[in-house]
């Protein structure tokens, strides 16, 4: 799509600010699920959005393809369509591509076409490019070079369902309740302003990350600059897509663990920083020098999902909020408690994570508590084992 | 010759009040006051007066009051008093024009047409009174990322030395020779007690100031003047001087007038010898000698401190900033248009660099481009008036500020523009040790690190009325800042949006 930064920010604020609700369901056994609970739950929250965006990400979603991307494609012009496929035959085998089962009768206004297509692109990657970064350039491409197509879903076995609407008019419209996912995120928006544009919705992602976010990055201005520096192009011009530009490059370019992403994105204190034994000081020290222009400042609360894990975040000083519960092998993040009881009444524990303490749901490893180099932490260790 | 300079000041005693006590006799360094023996009475020339208010300020029954003097000339916008009184002085000199401090003349300040950001609304301010603040930066190479091992977490990255500063503002280079030592000692204390760096300049480090070594810039000039190993060991960071805002080009000369006892041991040059610092540095003519040179120091304090590199802001600051950090520099400072000096020609002085705010937010900006913001620290200096620069200087991209003149006039300076002439009335800018015991450092101590304490606090509410927690997220981050009167060149280069856009 040619100049979305045109499309997504008409009124060309500095960056498109939102406000939220968020929720995500998770079996850390990988049992897979289907959508009812979560359209439920998020729907359960609606005076947290107002009907300009819904959306959500469901993982283990495809395994009939597990090992190719699978692009979920928004057009807005059939040429667009036209020159996009023309592309994507250069530079990927497609496996199987159809357009995306809607529910027609659903109360959704002016949704483009969507055409799913399931790829493999190990055949064409260059040798000296690995093929995330080549996947990575190809929906850079399309999404800033081609008129009339935006690329909002490019993982493997994990997919992207969002557009303008309340969360449950979107699950509605997709037929969420079909689909099955160990892992489910969703998304109810409340922009300041209207672009209604289907891409503008959350969950923003690249690859197979995901990301929910509610809240305002105040810092978004110097995270933003950081990132250009490593051929980040922020053509969104939101600062949930900061957000998962700033994981790609800690965890998959820079190989940082998750849970030492985090203590980048909501670094701790200084003072709680000296407060630590040496060698914690020494590692938090200099990720807050080195990385000190990736501190995500002001309100927000995400969650961050890839295939195998999901991690709630709060800023350092929680202004925005997270409910976490546990039951069983189910994990449950939430802007607020009330959704979580809806949906698992007889969960077995919630609490409210400090700020700027992740909460790391992790594949096949339930619910144990994490060791991260931190400080205070006993109210975000996930106690509850199984 | 008869002098046709007519007096600037004019000084107005009231009879009423005078009480013959001749304090402005003994205050002033101007012999603009004096007394008269056979009349028993205190009199004023004021042709000498410079308008420092040491006698207006010192006077126990506010008797005196200083006034511009009204001798007009007939009016001429492009021959002002200044440019005809420069003339008569040159016509009767024949010499070069003298001056201190910094340009006083009417180039834009950019500072003022810039604009801090708040929130409302959409995300909550933050009041620093019940909130955690934080200020503390660290200045120093900072890698491109950090390597954990993934197992233990533990930290496979070794970092370049940094240097802690719990305030981002520093103490300018101002060295002994041209303040006095209780300037510096008044800096150095009042560094060690705000947790940030005061810098020698380029006379040396007096031996009772090593104490302070932990919060002391050492400077390493043209001159080379009272650099040895001790003094390079002393240092929290080396700072090689290039060049200075207020002479870009221009070497230094301290007067032999000046050149005291103390002075002459602290400098390694024979006492009442001119202490002459070449324009250039002899053994840097290239980017690789710069190299060479960093890292000399480095290799003399087993890579255990940062290296600066401090140049004016020049037409091509950012080419050479980023050859500064290619070669290997972990700060780079930027002395703008405004910076000041003891002694400068005026035309250099006035005419020669460019302002600090479009230098820092080329460089910046260059740095960004080139992927190697991280590699160096910029610190900028010249004409940081007040902490709404200062925020200003970080959200262009600064990590950090020195402030010279404003902490002259924390300690009682008043730009009289005199320092070039040894005679300040202050006891700033003067080794007569008569004048100099006129700055305590006890007192100065204490102005200095309320000055700081107070741009501290400042600075604070700003941070928090953006909705930010950390200094970090204001540095770099243009979108807290709007023009408004800039055109759009300068709003481009500046990196910055008008405001209401």
């Amino acid at each position: 799509m040619k100049d979305i930064g045109q499309v997504h920010n008409p009124y060309q604020d500095d960056k498109v600010i939102d406000a939220c609700s968020l929720f995500g369901a998770m079996n850390t056994s990988g049992r897979r699920f289907s959508g009812e609970d979560i359209t439920r739950a998020i729907a359960n929250m609606h005076d947290r959005s107002n009907g300009l965006g819904g959306g959500f990400a469901i993982y283990g979603l495809y395994p009939e393809y597990a090992d190719l991307y699978a692009f979920h494609i928004m057009y807005l012009s059939q040429e667009g369509k036209t020159q996009t496929e023309a592309f994507l035959k250069t530079k990927f085998s497609i496996a199987y591509d159809e357009q995306m089962p809607i529910r027609t009768a659903a109360r959704v206004a002016s949704p483009p076409l969507i055409w799913r297509y399931f790829m493999d692109a190990s055949h064409h990657k260059p040798e000296d490019r690995s093929e995330e970064d080549y996947a990575i350039d190809c929906v850079m491409e399309i999404n800033t070079r081609l008129e009339g197509a935006f690329v909002f879903s490019s993982g493997k076995n994990m997919g992207v369902f969002k557009g303008v609407g309340y969360p449950e008019e979107i699950a509605d419209y997709f037929c969420l309740e079909r689909y099955q996912g160990y892992l489910w995120t969703a998304h109810g928006r409340f922009p300041t302003n209207t672009p209604g544009w289907w891409g503008g919705a959350h969950p923003f992602g690249i690859l197979d990350w995901t990301v929910v976010h509610n809240g305002e990055i105040s810092s978004y201005g110097i995270n933003r600059r950081y990132l250009e520096q490593f051929g980040y192009q922020c053509t969104m011009q939101t600062d949930t897509e900061v957000i998962a530009y700033a994981i790609d490059l800690l965890v998959r370019k820079h190989g940082l663990p998750v849970e030492i992403a985090a203590r980048v994105l909501a670094a701790p204190l200084w003072d709680d920083i000296e407060r630590l034994p040496a060698g914690e000081q020494e590692l938090l020290r200099t990720l807050r020098q080195v990385y000190g222009s990736l501190l995500l400042n002001g309100p927000f609360t995400v969650i961050i999902a890839h295939q195998g894990e999901m991690i709630g975040l709060t800023d350092r000083i929680r202004l925005r909020p997270l409910t976490v519960g546990t039951k069983g092998d189910m994990l449950y993040l939430s802007s607020e408690e009330s959704a979580i009881r809806l949906v698992c009444p007889d969960v077995g524990k919630t609490w409210i994570p400090v700020g700027g303490e992740p909460v790391v749901g992790r594949l096949g490893a339930p619910l144990q508590p994490e060791s991260v180099a931190a400080s205070g932490s006993d109210a975000t260790l996930l106690e509850e084992g199984q | 010759m008869k002098t046709y300079l007519p007096a600037k000041f004019m000084v107005e005693r009231d009879p009423e009040r005078c009480i013959q006590c001749q304090v402005c006799v003994n205050q002033c360094t101007f012999d603009v006051h004096r007394h008269d023996p056979d009349q028993e009475m205190v009199r004023s020339g004021e042709e000498n007066c410079v308008g420092c208010h040491r006698c207006a300020i010192f006077c126990p029954t506010r008797a005196l009051a200083i006034k511009r003097n009204p001798l007009d000339y007939r009016e001429n916008y492009n021959w002002r008093p200044e440019v005809i009184e420069d003339i008569i002085k040159q016509a009767e000199t024949g010499g070069v024009l003298l001056t201190g401090m910094g340009d006083d003349k009417s180039q834009r300040i950019y500072w003022d047409h810039l604009l801090l950001n708040a929130s409302q609304v959409t995300n909550p301010s933050i009041d620093p009174l019940r909130e955690p603040m934080e200020l503390v930066t660290y200045l120093g190479q900072k890698p491109e990322r950090v390597e954990v091992e993934r197992h233990s977490l533990s930290l496979k990255t070794k970092i370049a030395p940094q240097v802690k500063l719990e305030v981002p503002v520093m103490f300018s280079a101002m060295s002994y020779g041209a303040v006095s030592l209780n300037v510096h000692e008044s800096l150095a204390r009042a560094a060690a007690e705000a947790g940030t760096l005061w810098n020698t300049g380029e006379g040396g480090l007096h031996p009772s100031l090593y104490k302070y070594g932990g919060n002391t810039i050492v400077q390493v000039a043209s001159g080379r003047f009272g650099v040895h190993s001790e003094y390079l060991d002393a240092a929290r960071v080396i700072e090689i001087k290039i060049g200075q805002g207020a002479k870009p080009g221009i070497g230094g000369h301290l007067p032999g007038e000046k050149v005291s006892a103390e002075v002459s041991m602290t400098r390694m040059i024979p006492q009442w010898t001119d202490a002459l610092s070449p324009a250039p540095q002899h053994d840097i003519y290239s980017i690789e000698d710069l190299a060479q040179l960093v890292y000399a120091l480095k290799e003399a304090t087993d890579y255990a401190k940062p290296v600066s590199v401090k140049i004016a802001a020049v037409h091509n600051s950012a080419a050479i900033a980023s050859g500064m950090v290619r070669a290997g520099a972990d700060i780079i400072v930027l002395d703008g248009l405004r910076g000041a000096t003891g002694a400068a020609p005026k035309v250099i002085r006035d005419n020669v660099g460019i302002p600090i705010e479009l230098a820092l937010a080329s460089v910046d900006s260059r740095l960004m481009q080139e992927g190697m913001r991280n590699r160096a620290s910029i610190v900028v200096s010249g004409g940081i008036r007040n902490s709404g620069d200062l925020a200003k200087a970080i959200a262009l991209g600064a990590d950090a500020v020195y402030i010279g003149t404003a902490a002259l006039v924390a300690l009682g300076c008043t730009l009289c523009q005199q320092c070039h002439t040894g005679k300040c009335a202050w006891g700033i800018c003067t080794t007569d040790l008569a004048l100099t015991k006129r700055v305590n450092p006890d007192i100065g101590a204490r102005r200095l690190a309320n000055l700081l304490r107070g741009w501290s606090l400042e600075l604070k509410d700003i941070l928090g009325g953006m909705g930010v927690n950390a200094v970090e997220s204001l540095r770099g981050n243009r979108l807290h800042l709007r023009g408004v009167g800039l055109t759009d060149t300068e709003l481009e280069i500046l990196g910055v949006r008008m405001a209401g856009s």
